[in-house]
């Protein structure tokens, strides 16, 4: 290990007073037969900014969808803000939590698709004002003022009575990160943000995702722009075969790749 | 070239002329090769032809087509002739009984048992394709069982059945599985004419109802359910709000065609007593046996107008919730009417400008 941030129960400078904003013990998950996560240790602290790069296939998408329980570990576990997610202690072992609780810890933490997934019947304020509103946080006419006031940060406050199918594929996705940031999560996924857009809508994205990463919002990004990663992660992890293979700051991981994996793979993606 | 400039561009009769006869004008720029000068060469035209009537393209003529039109033109002729001049459909008649209060009677019969089959054949389906969705594979079992009896057994069959369910059970009652009863109902008396049709049409169409429920919810996305999920969408909210309204796209037109089979469907409540459009005709007609055929067209024509009366809502409703499927609604009937009426004075005019 690299860097002392990484090694889970080490206490780190500064951050003994707050919980991780993301904790990986362990995780192991299986599709089938197909191993897909083998044994991932991964913390992050709050405010952090970490990018998560690997060829397809590594798991890293997986471990996204695991932070925040669309996919159920089959062993090991994580907590998000020093809280276990899908599970509570129950006497000496764990209890699966209810439905209710899960989708209670979902709502803290963000999560941006690589396909938007916006609701296409709804318009850009709907879809941001949704979840404030289904979830009890907010009056509707709270919601739909901080809708405005997000979409507006995004650059699309003009655009609010447009449904999904009338913007372009970059506005779709500052929606869905508006639509994310609705809920205040205490971190944000993101999910091969701009793999689905054009290459000119790309840069639109990314500099939202700058914003919030220079906001101090604790951030985890899959994704394969080198350049962007090089230039807002306080952190790079290179997963491979479902496993951390390397992690360190960009500096490190990206110029001076320690492990021959990572080293053919930026070969190939540079 | 009496023409503003602008008009060219904004009706497209006019700005098309130009363009498509291409090839016989022949400027310098047609004969230079490359790519380039086929991109140039509608811009070039427009600028050195101006639109005339020299220049319209002649349309390909269809002989085929007329001969077909023509001889359904014919056919069509040919049997409203027959319907206004065959004695035999006795039309003062029918003049006579379209409006009579018996058959006013049943048409109000017809709707209502249209209107709550249809109600409870909904929320039945909706609830049948829940748990054919469920993961619960008792619930998916009870509910495939359930689509599987009722569309084997004939609606006929099933009303029947219903009409001679009292001296199967004499009394309902709502209490303990198997153990003591709250409340205890005499079968004869809940069981009216109304309550079997209804019933039995009821149970029938939540059959049908649950496929196309179940298939309007299995064309949602399923990025949309994990969306949803990753929002933390509480359940009930996902289905009704997110997953239940992309779903009636496809469950509208659907169910809209479910329920023109079900009008139909209500005829066979005459079996059961009720009165109803059918039945009261039929009625009619053994009192009556020389109006038997203008009481069919009776029927005929009021069934004609319930179901045209439900293709007009479901353009609507379908309408409705295309919002955001498409990126511009389609216009309505009306809007399109009056599209074409300006786009024909617009013709007119650039006709009488040339």
């Amino acid at each position: 290990m690299s860097t002392p941030l990484d090694t889970p129960g080490t206490p780190v400078p500064g951050a003994q007073s707050a919980p991780a904003a993301v904790e990986v013990h362990g995780v192991h998950k299986w599709y089938g037969a197909h191993q897909v996560l083998d044994g991932i240790d991964l913390t992050i602290r709050p405010g952090e900014v970490t990018v998560i790069l690997g060829p397809s296939g590594s798991g890293k998408s997986t471990l996204l969808r695991v932070i925040n329980h669309l996919e159920k570990p089959e062993a090991g576990h994580v907590s998000v803000g020093g809280e276990p997610i899908g599970v509570r202690r129950h006497g000496k072992g764990l209890k699966e939590l209810s439905e209710r609780a899960i989708l209670a810890q979902r709502s803290r933490i963000g999560f941006v698709f690589q396909n938007f997934n916006l609701f296409p019947h709804l318009t850009a304020l709907d879809n941001v004002a949704a979840a404030p509103v289904a979830t009890g946080r907010l009056s509707r006419g709270a919601a739909r003022e901080l809708a405005r006031e997000l979409l507006d940060r995004v650059g699309l406050g003009d655009r609010a009575g447009a449904y999904p199918r009338q913007l372009s594929g970059g506005q779709q996705q500052r929606v869905a990160i508006a639509r994310a940031l609705a809920l205040r999560p205490g971190v944000i996924l993101f999910d091969e943000p701009t793999s689905a857009l054009d290459p000119e809508l790309v840069g639109e994205v990314l500099s939202v995702i700058k914003d919030l990463a220079a906001g101090g919002t604790t951030l985890v990004i899959v994704t394969h722009e080198i350049g962007f990663a090089r230039e807002v992660a306080d952190r790079i992890v290179f997963l491979d075969g479902g496993r951390v293979v390397e992690q360190g700051p960009p500096a490190q991981v990206l110029d001076n790749p320690s492990h021959p994996r990572t080293r053919d793979f930026l070969s190939k993606v540079l | 070239m009496s023409e503003p400039p602008g008009t060219v561009a904004s009706l497209d009769t006019a700005a098309k002329t130009p363009e498509t006869p291409a090839p016989s004008s022949d400027g310098p720029a047609d004969a230079a090769p490359g790519a380039g000068a086929v991109e140039a060469r509608p811009a070039e035209a427009a600028r050195t032809a101006p639109p005339s009537q020299a220049q319209r393209v002649q349309p390909l003529r269809r002989p085929g087509r007329w001969i077909a039109s023509a001889v359904v033109l014919v056919l069509a002729a040919q049997f409203v002739h027959g319907l206004a001049t065959n004695e035999f459909y006795q039309w003062d008649r029918f003049a006579y009984w379209f409006t009579r209060p018996t058959i006013l009677d049943g048409l109000a019969i017809t709707l209502e048992v249209t209107a709550l089959s249809a109600v409870l054949g909904l929320l039945g389906g909706i609830l049948l394709a829940l748990a054919r969705l469920s993961r619960s594979p008792v619930l998916r079992a009870a509910g495939w069982l359930y689509v599987w009896a009722f569309r084997s057994i004939p609606l006929i069959v099933v009303l029947i059945f219903l009409y001679n369910f009292s001296a199967l059970y004499q009394t309902l009652s709502v209490g303990i599985p198997f153990g003591p009863a709250f409340f205890r109902f005499d079968e004869s008396r809940l069981a009216t004419d109304m309550a079997i049709a209804v019933v039995g049409l009821s149970l029938n169409e939540a059959a049908y109802a649950a496929e196309v429920v179940r298939g309007g919810v299995l064309s949602v996305d399923q990025g949309q359910h994990e969306a949803a999920a990753a929002l933390g969408l509480p359940r009930g909210y996902r289905f009704t709000r997110i997953v239940l309204p992309q779903a009636l796209r496809s469950i509208v037109p659907n169910y809209v065609n479910q329920l023109i089979g079900l009008v139909k469907s209500t005829s066979l409540v005459f079996y059961v007593s009720l009165l109803d459009l059918f039945g009261a005709a039929q009625t009619m007609g053994a009192t009556y046996p020389g109006d038997i055929v203008p009481l069919l067209l009776v029927v005929t024509v009021w069934y004609l107008i319930l179901t045209s009366l439900f293709s007009v809502v479901q353009y609507y409703v379908e309408r409705y919730y295309a919002r955001g499927a498409t990126r511009a609604l389609p216009p309505t009937p009306l809007q399109r009417l009056r599209g074409a009426l300006t786009t024909a004075r617009a013709r007119l005019h650039s006709e009488a400008a040339i």
